[in-house]
């Protein structure tokens, strides 16, 4: 907290966080020696090779000496470490972040010491599972970029997941399926609108009604409708991957970028578009305005409420979109519950992203890594319970919490409701 | 809240203390009139009518009468209703029990002295308070985190913790007298969740980080710990994702005969919403919680340490979900299982705001979430009714409670007065 601070010097106070991360730096890095020294003589292969539906596209294996490896990386990060001990810059933390990048990095060498992992499958299911996550946090953006908090995306997600697989199957289109969630998201987005900027009812409130509501719903109709009738719990094989012609060849980079569903093309398509409406067009503008600061936008003639219902309109169609991705997108099917959590940590992928379309999506990158590598390090057994390594993105969301929420500013209007003078 | 008795009461409870408290409390415990009780209790009756929605479309002969209204419209509307009224009776007989067999019960009690037909006819009124118990719990917990300006979402998650930490001391400590070992089981549970609440609330205090994402992180990670411990370390030799039972001298005693099942629990339960009502009320840490939860900002210039207080505030919160988790291990299931909490956790942030962040209101709410989930059983075994439908019900009447202008506007009420405002927390960014 600020007022904590405030009684010390500043420049004392700079150094001090110096020392610190630079001590963590240190103990990550003597960590990653230690790492070194368990799995010397050994070697980590990585597979570069891609296998899917049938095709191979070749490559060849990464084989890195373990120890040896372990050791650079190590020195490294007290190199690191060094700097910022002695440093007078304020990126203290952004070395930090570098210094768990190569604790990660080395934990993945170390499990794989004498055995071989597949690092293109590794990847490919990372950004398989950072999609729920990026949309969410994009369906996040939109909302409070307008200064409506949107903790109900999940709940949002659970309904376009459902509507989706009940009118894909019904219509046997994959295709009327997506439409369906959007739409269905979208009800609920303006559910959320009506009572947040309507009714003026505390964001976060609505936002937790819209959850049990989404959850509430969904698995009631699931008990009633697919438990008796699961025809209408099959709309076929989930969307396909689209390749893009000749790229998808490349190896590792081609089944990673270039051979995935086209929901994610989707995704990434929406991600650019989002940053060139936020920062280029009137429209973006006006939304951000409103987030900022309402009453002078409303003195500039935006209609402050218009704008928050079109972007939380939009927000939940996108949080639709990210429901209806796990369900006939990804898992071929509805069940209950099914989003678990990923709206909460899109909107952490969000935070760390600082509102912005490109942090974000990295944030969620994140995330799908650490829930890939729960999958992927029980298929190498390195002696951890798998339960243990499930807990890795939630932990994950806490430290990027907790480390970047200061530096990141939100929109200074986000979760107030806005009312005319006279009211 | 007014802020001015602050300076004053620093030391003791004053006077204009005690007025201070009576007018947050005013709506449902002092003036006990419509002005606190109306709304809440509209929203819930439209919640139900809505809900009935639900039951109609779950109803095969009510559908089969609609596709055919324009035939027989008068047809569609019966079946309809006979459809609801079934269900919301089957609803009432699940949570009450039937009023006839307790009677006869009670005769064949009071002329052979045999127990047993009365304890079987008491059961359901049992089970539902039962389920309410955790529910006051993790109420209370949810509440006592509004009241100091934090919105608790992890309560299931410390509600696990507890439930684990209880069933250890319960099932690995032998040979204690029930006065020590029960105490000690429920002490663990109360001190898990209190470790798992300030951890959310060290992060918010600490580095600004929102508790509503933390502590749903906390609760994802319990979950994963409880599947760990289940398989693994706590599980019972046979290899069942169970823990073995507890001893039982570290039960909650159940208060009548088997089948009811009606334990210790309930009455604590009690109890502590009474303690969280003193110490909210008439404490001077208390008042602080309040402060905070009003207005953080008059609060810092009044000298209260924010910081101290949100970590206060949740682990005080996590302890009231830990010790709800201890409960229903110790009380109902004697061991710990993946399976034991019913969502009570989510449930009680319905709990909370319905019962306006009160400790009374949160024991009437629970009261009738714990009814209404009792009979919800029987509901769906007897009309084939998802028991989901409570949730549905649930979710809509945290809409109505938290946006009472619809409930106005519905019942062409007049315009609010000033103590109909609901108690949540006024700061969502953090400070």
């Amino acid at each position: 907290m600020a007022e904590t601070t405030l009684s010390v010097p500043i420049p004392k106070v700079r150094s001090r966080r110096g020392v610190i991360a630079g001590a963590i730096s240190i103990a990550m890095a003597a960590l990653i020696v230690l790492m070194g020294l368990s799995a010397a003589g050994q070697t980590s292969t990585f597979v570069l090779a891609s296998q899917r539906a049938g095709v191979t596209i070749p490559a060849p294996d990464l084989v890195l000496p373990s120890g040896i490896t372990l050791y650079v990386l190590g020195a490294i990060a007290v190199l690191i470490a060094m700097y910022q001990f002695f440093s007078e810059r304020e990126q203290v933390s952004l070395y930090t972040a570098v210094v768990v990048g190569l604790v990660v990095m080395g934990f993945l060498i170390w499990a794989t010491q004498g055995k071989s992992l597949n690092l293109t499958g590794m990847l490919v299911s990372s950004i398989v599972r950072a999609t729920p996550i990026g949309l969410a946090a994009l369906s996040g953006i939109y909302s409070e970029r307008s200064g409506v908090v949107n903790i109900g995306i999940e709940g949002m997600m659970l309904i376009g997941a459902f509507t989706s697989v009940l009118f894909a199957s019904v219509t046997k289109s994959l295709f009327v399926g997506v439409i369906a969630g959007m739409l269905f998201g979208m009800l609920m987005g303006l559910l959320h609108a009506v009572l947040s900027i309507r009714y003026t009812v505390n964001q976060i409130i609505s936002g937790t009604g819209i959850i049990i509501l989404g959850l509430g719903i969904t698995t009631y109709l699931h008990r009633l409708v697919f438990d008796v009738h699961p025809e209408f719990n099959s709309p076929g094989p989930a969307i396909p991957a689209v390749q893009i012609l000749g790229l998808w060849r490349i190896p590792v980079l081609g089944p990673v970028v270039f051979n995935q569903s086209s929901l994610i093309y989707l995704l990434w398509v929406m991600l650019v578009l989002t940053q060139v409406i936020m920062y280029s067009t009137r429209w973006g503008l006006r939304v951000r305005s409103v987030g900022e600061h309402p009453r002078a936008a409303d003195t500039l003639g935006i209609n402050v409420f218009k704008i928050r219902y079109m972007s939380v309109l939009i927000s939940g169609a996108i949080a639709g979109l990210a429901g209806t991705y796990m369900s006939i997108g990804a898992a071929g099917r509805f069940s209950e519950g099914m989003t678990a959590g990923k709206g909460f940590l899109g909107l952490a992928a969000m935070i760390f992203g600082n509102w912005n379309p490109g942090g974000a999506y990295l944030g969620a990158l994140i995330f799908g890594f650490f829930d890939s590598w729960q999958e992927k390090l029980s298929i190498l057994q390195v002696g951890i319970p798998v339960e243990l390594l499930g807990m890795a993105p939630y932990l994950a969301t806490m430290v990027v919490l907790a480390g970047f929420v200061g530096r990141s500013r939100m929109p200074a209007a986000d979760g107030q409701p806005y009312q005319k003078e006279s009211a | 809240m007014d802020l001015r008795p602050e300076s004053a009461g620093q030391g003791k409870p004053t006077p204009t203390f005690k007025e201070d408290g009576g007018d947050e409390a005013g709506g449902v415990a002092r003036r006990g009139c419509w002005g606190g009780v109306l709304v809440p209790l509209l929203a819930v009756i439209t919640a139900i009518v809505l809900g009935s929605g639900f039951i109609v479309a779950s109803n095969p002969p009510a559908l089969e009468a609609w596709a055919g209204v324009l035939r027989d419209p008068l047809l569609a509307v019966t079946t309809s209703v006979q459809a609801v009224l079934d269900a919301y009776l089957a609803l009432l007989v699940g949570a009450f029990g039937n009023p006839a067999a307790v009677a006869d019960a009670l005769g064949v009690w009071r002329y052979t002295g045999e127990t047993r037909p009365l304890m079987d006819a008491l059961r359901p009124v049992s089970e539902s308070l039962v389920i309410t118990t955790p529910y006051i719990l993790a109420g209370l917990a949810v509440a006592l985190g509004f009241r100091g300006g934090v919105f608790n979402i992890g309560a299931e998650g410390q509600l696990f913790v507890g439930g684990l930490a209880a069933a250890y001391v319960g099932y690995s400590v032998k040979g204690l007298p029930w006065l020590i070992h029960m105490p000690l089981a429920l002490l663990a549970g109360i001190l898990a969740g209190t470790l798992w609440g300030a951890i959310p609330g060290i992060l918010k205090a600490r580095w600004g980080a929102h508790e509503v994402i933390n502590t749903i992180m906390m609760n994802y990670i319990a979950f994963r710990l409880a599947d760990y411990l289940l398989q693994g370390p706590m599980s019972r030799p046979d290899g069942m994702p169970i823990t073995p039972e507890v001893a039982s001298t570290a039960y909650l005693p159940a208060l009548l005969p088997s089948p009811v099942r009606l334990h210790l629990g309930f009455i604590l339960a009690l109890l502590v919403a009474w303690v969280v009502y003193w110490f909210l009320w008439k404490t001077t840490r208390g008042l602080e919680i309040r402060m905070v939860g009003a207005n953080p900002h008059s609060a810092r210039y009044a000298g209260v340490r924010i910081a101290l207080t949100i970590v206060l505030t949740m682990g005080l919160s996590g302890a009231l979900s830990g010790l709800a988790g201890a409960n229903q291990v110790l009380g109902v299931d004697h061991r710990m299982v993946r399976a034991f909490s019913a969502g009570y956790g989510f449930d009680s942030i319905a709990l909370a705001l319905l019962g306006n962040s009160h400790p009374l209101g949160v024991v009437l709410a629970s009261l009738l979430f714990g009814f209404l989930r009792g009979g919800a059983a029987r509901m769906q075994s007897v009309v084939g009714v998802p028991n989901e439908i409570i949730r549905i019900i649930q979710g809509l009447i945290i809409v109505f409670v938290a946006a009472p202008e619809i409930i106005r506007s519905l019942y062409r009420m007049r315009a609010k007065s000033e103590d109909e405002k609901v108690i949540v927390m006024e700061s969502p960014g953090s400070s």
